[in-house]
């Protein structure tokens, strides 16, 4: 067996225990710039396992299915790229788990969760091309689409691609779900959308959507490691601590602005990808 | 060659005998089932033999009977035109007509088209075409007999023309065998002229005014093309000598003195492919095509006509490789992709959402095909077959749902999944096909994205990845749609015919094993295909491991919902109510508005037409393409005089 093999296996067995561990951190450091004293780091834990207890109460059974296949393809985008895959199939794979997710908002067929679908997929629509770029940008700093290769090259990606960092950076906001860009579900159940997405969910299924997500934020983390990984030893504690810098500042972002319409989302989200990952792309195309 | 004569000819016989038979009834559907039948026997035949035999073969180097034959048809289609023209005072298409068959006349009697070379040509990628149209064609030949007849009971006010209609359709795919077995220009464009006006009259079928009003937009951009190829045609004939496709090409990428002057022949070429193919500023003629009956758009969208501009492209495409005419061809058909894709977030009708999304997925052929190497051209033909398949399959299917529930408006395709739960799953897997992660599309879309960065065309990079979002949005509505499970739904009686069915299951397979070997067709299809054209040892594109890894998620999403089913057998979910704000009224559907009355529900899809309507972006974008394909074009012919 690789040892890739196994970087698989321990993001399979370990990543819902760093993302439930960085939830409890995001909501302890979240307390703590409000001058609240926050629950305990462990909280998460204790809240997904008594979903897990508890009864399922659905609007229909075909979000059994769809939810199920959201966590299995977003399992899978996060396998893959620690087995060290191709980063275009990884991110094909993550919005395949997308699109899973949004169905089973759509099934529901109700006010909240359909409003909120539709918004995730305006969410979606706004990041996709930075997160297609970004391979891109990968793939003209390092000459490979490999995860296994780009991660081994000399010199860190993020040397060549620091508008593309930027540019990811900046759609982590729509993906860790944290506000201004938290328009399509909110960690807070008491707005106008209710929970928008995730509003029909209870019980163990929404446990499950919980444990995607984690698995999700962990893989996003690795996206951002990636940047800054290389051949040597000590770009694995840098990338550690740059990701978990850029986990903390998507927390300060989070309690500093406000949530936006997303006509503003949009505007922003397309303007920075342009401007950061389009010159970032016209340079480095022009040098090679 | 007995075989290929067959397969041109034999439509042409269909076409015959349907336009015989006229009156409709057991007969009929028979003879055409049979003949759909015999051709799709044929084609397949023709395929295996060729593909076991390998090589390329040309034939019929002498042929002046037949060229002055078709010269007389010719001339018998401008009398068609005219007729027309004069009829629904549409002058300007008599003159088009006219112009062009008259320079072609003029170069054939003259004997400046004389030059030595096979007429009749078959190597991989015409195989690859005659397949696509033979069995796609067919199905949807097959689809019709069961449509038309439902088709002429809604619409009593329309004269029933069927037997015209089949006869049309049956021209149409004679003409494309033709067009693709052609390799002598003059052949290609006697097809090509016979497509247009096959397209002129389906459009019209219905023969109401907007029907006329959109089959004279189809024909007059249609003939302004052929306009383009018989100036190609002259060109070549008269300063190169040159009168076969193939030589063209490779004249253009020698070191011949005159392979800068091949570039104009190849500009006007390109130029009549972007009009066929449907590419800003010519979109205008497909979108109108919507207004004939599902067979016709299906035909229209998938196995011909638009399919015939692409095919013309990607067999040019190697002397499009980085020069003037490349980045013509690039621009307008990465700009296409993004702009369409953004049109089609802002319509509700679901044909016309089709229409939009083939104009932007031909757009990406397109630029694949002006991109020129060869692994650009390996992701264009993969496109094309797929595109083929899940197309046709999406259009017949919402023909089906729109003869079961009399609307085929996206909105009222609501919680489709519970009222026709067997056309929603067709539907879905079309939906999936055209855009989602281990089906077909998007493998080929994945190639196209490394060759066009490989190719280092960044705005083409940048138009992809914003158009990949644009189409993932409105596709994944569409999708969102059908699954909505609205409660105490009442099933539909679903009126789709035997012969619907059929093409639509047929359609289905077709797609997922399509999707599951497709690495097979790119070996043995598109590969040698490419190692012919280029010269030179193609890599896999995708790597072995990484086919294995979409075969895997593939399988994944087909055992999914039989493995949670298992797992969830005894759990226990509590079904409940929808969240109404506590507002329900008793049921889901319902809710209590804020006078204490009792409301239906209705829920919307977001449409956005202040950001992406029609008349916001169609305009500026027709102006911006129409000013850079000029522009280009002159640039082109002044860079290579």
């Amino acid at each position: 067996m690789s040892k890739y093999f196994w970087f698989a296996i321990i993001y399979i067995v370990c990543a819902p225990f760093i993302g439930g561990l960085l939830e409890g951190i995001d909501r302890k450091v979240a307390a703590r710039m409000q001058g609240r004293r926050g629950p305990s780091v462990l909280q998460p834990f204790y809240d997904i396992n008594k979903l897990f207890a508890k009864q399922s109460v659905v609007v229909n059974s075909l979000q059994d299915f769809l939810v199920c296949g959201f966590l299995v393809f977003v399992v899978f985008t996060g396998a893959l790229f620690f087995w060290g895959g191709d980063i275009l199939l990884v991110f094909f794979a993550l919005t395949l788990a997308g699109i899973f997710f949004i169905m089973s908002a759509c099934s529901a067929n109700a006010p909240y969760s359909s409003m909120g679908a539709q918004r995730e997929l305006m969410q979606m629509m706004a990041y996709e091309p930075m997160v297609l770029l970004t391979a891109i940008g990968f793939y003209i700093a390092t000459g490979s689409f490999s995860v296994k290769e780009i991660a081994q090259s000399d010199i860190s990606a993020v040397c060549f691609l620091p508008g593309f960092f930027i540019g990811f950076l900046y759609i982590l906001t729509i993906k860790f779900r944290k506000s201004p860009y938290d328009i399509s579900t909110s960690h807070h159940a008491h707005q106008e959308m209710v929970r928008g997405l995730t509003t029909e969910l209870s019980g163990n299924i929404l446990a499950l959507v919980t444990l995607s997500h984690w698995y999700e934020n962990v893989f996003l983390l690795g996206v951002i490691g990636l940047f800054i990984v290389n051949s040597s030893w000590w770009s694995i504690p840098a990338a550690v601590l740059v990701c978990l810098a850029s986990f903390l500042l998507e927390t300060l972002i989070d309690n500093v602005f406000p949530r936006v319409r997303w006509q503003t989302m949009l505007k922003w989200t397309w303007i920075v990808t342009l401007a950061a990952g389009g010159i970032n792309l016209m340079i480095v195309m022009l040098m090679k | 060659m007995g075989m290929i004569g067959f397969l041109i000819l034999f439509p042409f016989f269909a076409a015959l005998v349907m336009s015989c038979m006229r009156k409709s009834g057991l007969v009929r559907r028979c003879v055409q089932f049979t003949l759909c039948g015999i051709l799709v026997a044929a084609v397949i035949l023709f395929a295996v033999t060729r593909l076991i035999s390998g090589g390329t073969v040309s034939y019929l180097p002498h042929t002046h009977g037949i060229d002055m034959l078709m010269l007389v048809v010719e001339w018998a289609l401008v009398v068609l035109v005219f007729y027309y023209s004069f009829k629904f005072k549409k002058y300007y298409c008599a003159l088009l007509s006219i112009a062009q068959t008259g320079l072609m006349t003029w170069l054939e009697l003259t004997g400046r088209t004389e030059i030595p070379g096979d007429h009749i040509f078959a190597d991989k990628l015409t195989i690859a075409m005659s397949l696509i149209i033979g069995i796609v064609g067919c199905l949807i030949c097959v689809y019709a007999i069961g449509y038309m007849k439902d088709y002429n009971r809604h619409h009593l006010d329309y004269r029933d023309r069927r037997y015209f209609f089949f006869a049309m359709l049956f021209l149409f795919l004679g003409a494309m065998m033709g067009l693709i077995f052609s390799s002598n220009l003059i052949w290609i464009y006697f097809f090509w002229e016979i497509t247009s006006i096959c397209s002129f009259l389906l459009i019209g079928y219905n023969q109401t005014d907007e029907a006329m009003e959109n089959s004279f937009k189809a024909l007059w951009m249609n003939l302004l093309g052929g306009l383009g190829f018989a100036a190609a045609i002259a060109y070549a004939a008269i300063s190169l000598q040159v009168i076969n496709i193939q030589d063209l090409v490779a004249l253009a990428v020698s070191s011949d003195a005159k392979a800068g002057l091949a570039l104009i022949p190849v500009v006007f070429l390109a130029f009549a492919g972007l009009t066929k193919s449907a590419q800003l500023p010519f979109s205008g003629w497909l979108l109108g095509a919507m207004v004939a009956p599902t067979p016709t758009s299906a035909l229209l969208h998938s196995a011909t006509m638009v399919k015939a501009g692409v095919y013309l492209l990607i067999r040019l495409a190697p002397a499009m490789e980085g020069n003037l005419a490349g980045l013509m061809v690039t621009t307008i058909g990465g700009f296409t992709f993004f702009v369409t894709s953004m049109l089609a977030i802002s319509q509700d009708d679901g044909k016309k959402v089709l229409a939009y999304s083939t104009i932007s997925n031909l757009g990406l052929i397109t630029a694949c095909a002006g991109v020129g190497m060869h692994e650009a051209v390996w992701a264009a033909i993969l496109l094309m077959m797929f595109h083929a398949v899940s197309k046709s399959l999406m259009f017949l299917s919402v023909g089906a749902v729109e003869n079961c529930t009399g609307s085929r408006n996206i909105e009222d395709m609501h919680g489709l999944i519970v009222k026709l739960p067997g056309l929603a799953y067709v539907m879905i897997i079309g939906i999936a096909g055209m855009f989602l992660a281990p089906f077909g599309m998007l493998i080929s879309k994945w190639a196209a994205l490394k060759a066009y960065v490989d190719s280092g065309s960044i705005l083409l990079v940048i138009f992809l990845v914003f158009g990949s979002a644009t189409t993932l949005f409105y596709w994944t509505k569409w999708l969102g749609t059908l699954v909505a499970v609205h409660h105490h739904s009442e099933r539909l009686t679903n009126v789709t015919k035997k012969s619907e069915w059929t093409s639509l299951i047929s359609l289905s397979v077709l797609m997922v094993s399509l999707c599951l070997s497709f690495p097979l067709v790119s070996t043995y299809l598109i590969e040698p295909f490419l190692m012919e054209m280029y010269h030179q040892y193609v890599p896999n594109l995708i790597g072995t491991g990484n086919l294995y890894i979409m075969i895997m998620m593939l399988c994944t999403i087909l055992i999914l919902p039989i493995a949670v089913r298992v797992l969830t057998l005894g759990k226990k979910n509590k079904i409940v109510m929808s969240y109404m704000g506590g507002a329900n009224a008793g049921d889901d559907r319902n809710f209590t508005d804020s006078f204490g009355d009792e409301k239906p529900m209705y829920l919307a899809n977001w449409y956005m037409p202040d950001y992406f309507g029609e008349n916001k972006l169609l305009l500026p974008s027709l102006v911006l393409s129409g000013g850079a394909l000029i522009i280009l074009m002159i640039m082109t012919i002044g860079g290579a005089l």
